[in-house]
């Protein structure tokens, strides 16, 4: 069953009297439980194409479907409870809530999804314990190292249950040794929970582990292999 | 958690939350003091010109305060003095008859006089009447005399034991003369009321003027000045009938008012320009903070929460920080305006002698009115709320890929 379906997607900006295809005709298809990889130099429109699939950005042309729902045609605040929902987000400055622990972090997300302070906490402890961050708990981001604050960021992003997470270069600011953590949970959290994951990356390690790579280059899709 | 997250969010950068606070609370010091200062000032000038004049209510014949003439004075109902005496919000019932009349000396010398029928004993007790004596004794029905203001004793060249004649029209055209004992002199500080006014026992002057059982007023000694609306309003359904008046201090003498406002409006003026000054200063932190936070509005927005809830929170980090400093600046005034309440500041010079000519005591009490703090507190947290409005229109205009991207 595709998780993520795509037709005919683009975003074209303006820039000057010029338009700039982003993302230009993408057709692309995921499958739940895949571990896949958008891969491309700088500039070929990965994180756009991740934005447009995230419901963050508004295609110009073309569809989203997310589990046969048309997420284009949402309004913005359907939009964002739809995310909530549905979507995991994993960002390249792991973009934690700097005045929050990394358990109220992670329990953040459900409470804006309204469940119960007993569930938030259980669910919270569980999954700081999946990416092994059970000792570092109740520390604040500040308090936490780059590859720590990720990991903290991939329990966050699964905490409310999502049909998949987007990470946009998630290793990007780490070292080999937290990247290769990271990889390991994403890749365990794919393989027992079935979870899926989309990146855009750069990262080599990242390349060696996926299963899928879409190679992105001018805003189109010129190669899609699986391993 | 979102009031968690909005309380840890204003100790970020506690500088500048010290600095934004403390200007709140420095803004509300100085309106707090300002207006008790002249709050407490007006209240004691109020108070001062009220007794030794009107009183704060009075209960009069019909049309007696638009023409004061001893034919509108009126009977009171014993029934109804009763019923008023017996109502929960009043103290006491002054009884006042009041007629002029031509004053003469045994030295030829004649002057227009102001003459005041009171019972001596409830006026000491409730304006203090015998404080403002300088010499003798207040008259009553046994010493049968009368008490000189002080300048009219000076111009008729009377002291205490000299005879005073009083020619007169007494109650519908009777013929009101009399030779009365000089048995006190006092001074009543307002200059026009110290040159004119003589006090007789209210049955004495009754007599003399043929006004038997005849009052010009009774006063009505309430037992709380913040309430006479609900007072006149209970009163005048006891007074039913159209032969008397209810008249509150407010109705007979609108003009101490409007000087009152007046004077009170050109403190206001520097308190608005003090709150635009503050409001910029507040407006400045939003703005700091607005542009520092966009991209975690963004990472919110992103992850699923709503513009609504960002906006709620943005809103309570405000109303917290303005809410620290509205505490200490409340609680800085406190101690400040309680000592000035209970201490006085004491006029010298020349102010001291302008207030007691217009019978107002030199000083200047501060007012403990909460409704100061109350008033102050709230305008400054309304500003400040309603500041933090571009914080949420911020959030409400917010692209979440825009808004990472800085």
């Amino acid at each position: 069953m595709s998780v993520i379906e795509t037709k005919k997607l683009s975003r074209i900006y303006q820039d000057g009297d010029s338009l700039i295809h982003a993302v230009n005709q993408v057709d692309l298809q995921v499958e739940a439980g895949e571990f896949t990889a958008i891969i491309g130099p700088s500039g070929s429109g990965k994180t756009t194409l991740l934005n447009l699939i995230g419901g963050l950005d508004t295609p110009s042309e073309g569809t989203v479907t997310i589990e046969n729902k048309p997420i284009h045609q949402l309004k913005d605040s359907e939009l964002i409870n739809f995310r909530l929902k549905h979507i995991g987000f994993v960002f390249q400055a792991y973009n934690l809530i700097p005045v929050l622990s990394a358990q109220e972090n992670v329990e953040f997300i459900m409470l804006l999804q309204d469940q119960s302070k007993s569930a938030r906490e259980s669910r919270a402890k569980e999954l700081l314990k999946a990416v092994g961050l059970e000792q570092q708990m109740h520390k604040r981001p500040s308090e936490l190292s780059g590859g720590q604050q990720q990991r903290v960021a991939v329990a966050r992003a699964l905490a409310s249950k999502p049909s998949f997470v987007l990470a946009d270069e998630p290793t990007a600011n780490l070292d080999s040794k937290s990247t290769e953590d990271l990889l390991d949970i994403m890749h365990r959290l794919n393989k027992e929970e079935g979870i899926t994951f989309l990146f855009s990356t750069h990262d080599q390690r990242v390349i060696d582990r996926a299963e899928r790579l879409i190679y992105v280059e001018d805003g189109q899709i010129k190669s899609d292999e699986k391993k | 958690m979102l009031l968690k997250i909005a309380w840890r969010n204003i100790w970020r950068n506690k500088r500048r939350s010290f600095i934004t606070l403390t200007s709140v609370a420095f803004a509300l010091f100085f309106a707090i003091i300002m207006r008790s200062m002249q709050t407490g000032t007006y209240d004691q000038a109020y108070s001062s010109v009220i007794n030794a004049t009107t009183g704060y209510m009075q209960w009069q014949g019909e049309g007696y305060w638009d023409k004061q003439s001893l034919d509108r004075s009126f009977h009171p109902d014993s029934h109804q003095r009763k019923q008023i005496l017996a109502h929960e919000g009043v103290l006491d019932l002054l009884p006042r008859l009041e007629s002029f009349a031509l004053l003469a000396s045994n030295n030829s010398d004649t002057k227009p006089g102001f003459l005041k029928g009171v019972d001596a004993e409830l006026e000491a007790k409730y304006f203090q009447l015998n404080e403002k004596l300088l010499a003798g004794e207040l008259p009553n029905s046994q010493n049968n005399g009368v008490l000189l203001a002080s300048g009219l004793a000076e111009n008729l060249s009377l002291g205490l034991g000299d005879t005073m004649v009083i020619i007169g029209q007494g109650y519908h055209g009777m013929s009101a003369n009399g030779k009365y004992p000089v048995i006190g002199i006092a001074d009543l500080k307002n200059p026009i009321a110290n040159k004119s006014t003589v006090y007789l026992d209210l049955k004495e002057l009754q007599f003399l003027t043929g006004a038997y059982g005849q009052v010009s007023a009774e006063v009505i000694i309430p037992k709380s000045k913040d309430q006479l609306i609900e007072l006149k309003q209970d009163l005048a359904l006891i007074i039913d009938d159209e032969s008397s008046d209810l008249l509150t201090w407010q109705e007979m003498m609108p003009e101490l008012i409007e000087a009152m406002e007046a004077d009170s409006a050109g403190g206001l003026a520097i308190l608005f320009i003090l709150y635009l000054v503050i409001g910029f200063g507040i407006f400045g932190t939003i703005l700091m903070l607005t542009a520092e936070r966009k991209p975690e509005y963004g990472i919110l927005l992103s992850i699923g929460m709503s513009r609504g809830r960002m906006a709620l929170t943005s809103f309570m980090e405000t109303g917290l920080l303005s809410l620290l400093g509205i505490l200490g600046g409340s609680f800085l005034a406190w101690p400040l305006a309680a000592y000035y309440h209970y201490n006085p500041i004491e006029l010298g010079g020349d102010m001291d002698a302008m207030m007691e000519e217009y019978g107002m005591e030199p000083l200047l009490p501060f007012s403990l009115d909460g409704d100061i703090w109350l008033t102050h507190g709230s305008i400054m947290l309304i500003i400040s709320l309603l500041l933090s409005f571009y914080a949420v229109v911020t959030i409400y205009r917010l692209n979440p890929v825009n808004a990472m991207r800085r």
